[in-house]
């Protein structure tokens, strides 16, 4: 594994398709719980452990489970238990570890569970045919991506507080047009890795 | 039957899971730069939602409170495939074109939170009128998403040619980016028609 490979997979998961701004997985906790910097990164943080956690975790089940005995079919339902158990283990373990950071992490934790970003990601290790410490890098990249993304838009929404938006436009409408313009600004990123 | 009718409109307008709601997003803004993956993603989603609220609103009083969110994604999990296998082997271009998002209906918080809401608390006819009217709500608001983005970014509707050849395409519209601004507008619109009809 030389590190050159590593930073390219961290860059491009990170930057260049950010899970959020240009794969739109992860839209529902990026547009519900990015009021503050500081929640947002909250969230950003949980995410990327979870995230972490279920790259490896899913990559074991697939290449020793699913692809061993030959179950394509039951891989949707086995990530989808391996996330929801996972994000169960995860919340006891902080509970009882560090009760500050439940207290940050704590109703985020079990929000983990449907953001699609963490399946997106687990499924797209199989189609990139990752090894398993590739794609490690890849869950914390997308985490990283995610975290990235969630609080550039909660230091936006803080500023948002000081102007004129219309009745109409107020939530969501305007974090999604913030959003769009973010989204241009990262296709700036497009050409920086091919892979 | 009023109440059928009313649980049927629901998803419609006043409680439309996309532009009141805002769930579901990331298959909306993903798959709807072209008019017919919009409506494929729509239908998909909305078989799903339509077995899933049958098998569970059956079967709610089996489930033991505590299980019940991993084991509606187990059944929601199961639909999800059996669709995949059948776009896989009967629609091969829209299974290539949706990719990642068929199986990510799994995880639609829209399918999630009307078991969660409305099939767990009701009985079977209802909640096949309610799911009806949500996924027909979910899919027109696919397509007008998806048409607005087509017909700008390509200058055509379902493959169609409309504004010729001599039409300068907006890319930018089938990019991310075009797809964020044109939900948040339409969104916007939404808001402000409701905010007139209910103030005035």
């Amino acid at each position: 594994m030389e590190l050159s490979q590593i930073l390219l997979i961290l860059g491009s998961t990170v930057l260049v398709n950010n899970f959020v701004l240009m794969q739109f997985l992860g839209i529902c906790p990026f547009l519900g719980v990015s009021r503050q910097v500081e929640t947002s990164f909250s969230m950003g943080l949980a995410t990327t452990f979870v995230m972490t956690m279920t790259s490896a975790a899913t990559w074991l089940i697939n290449t020793f489970i699913l692809e061993a005995f030959n179950l394509p079919f039951l891989r949707y339902v086995a990530f989808i238990i391996v996330i929801a158990s996972l994000v169960q283990f995860v919340e006891m373990f902080i509970k009882n570890m560090s009760p500050v950071l439940y207290k940050t992490l704590g109703i985020f934790l079990p929000l983990i569970t449907t953001n699609c970003a963490i399946l997106g990601m687990a499924l797209q290790i199989p189609m990139n045919e990752f090894n398993f410490i590739e794609s490690l890098i890849f869950g914390f990249g997308a985490g990283v991506g995610f975290t990235l993304a969630i609080v550039l838009i909660g230091g936006l929404r803080e500023q948002l507080r000081f102007s004129d938006v219309p009745e109409s436009l107020q939530g969501a409408p305007i974090t999604l047009i913030l959003a769009g313009i973010m989204a241009m600004a990262f296709m700036g990123f497009s050409g920086l890795i091919a892979m | 039957m009023y109440q059928l009718i009313k649980d049927f409109k629901q998803g419609l307008w006043e409680e439309h899971p996309l532009f009141v709601m805002i769930l579901g997003m990331c298959p909306t803004l993903a798959v709807t730069n072209t008019a017919i993956n919009g409506l494929a993603m729509g239908l998909a989603t909305s078989f799903v939602l339509i077995s899933s609220e049958i098998v569970i609103s059956l079967v709610k009083k089996l489930i033991p409170n505590d299980v019940r969110i991993p084991s509606f994604i187990l059944i929601i999990a199961t639909f999800v495939t059996f669709t995949d296998y059948f776009l896989k082997a009967f629609l091969p271009d829209i299974a290539a074109s949706l990719s990642l998002f068929v199986p990510l209906i799994v995880v639609n918080c829209l399918i999630l939170g009307r078991q969660e809401s409305f099939a767990s608390q009701n009985p079977v006819h209802r909640s096949i009128a309610d799911a009806l009217g949500m996924g027909i709500g979910f899919t027109w608001g696919l397509v007008v998403l998806s048409i607005i983005r087509e017909l700008l970014g390509m200058g055509s509707i379902f493959g169609a040619e409309i504004l010729g050849t001599g039409y300068r395409q907006m890319i930018f519209m089938i990019l991310p980016g075009g797809a964020f601004i044109t939900l948040g507008i339409l969104v916007g619109i939404i808001n402000l028609i409701n905010l007139k009809r209910s103030g005035n």
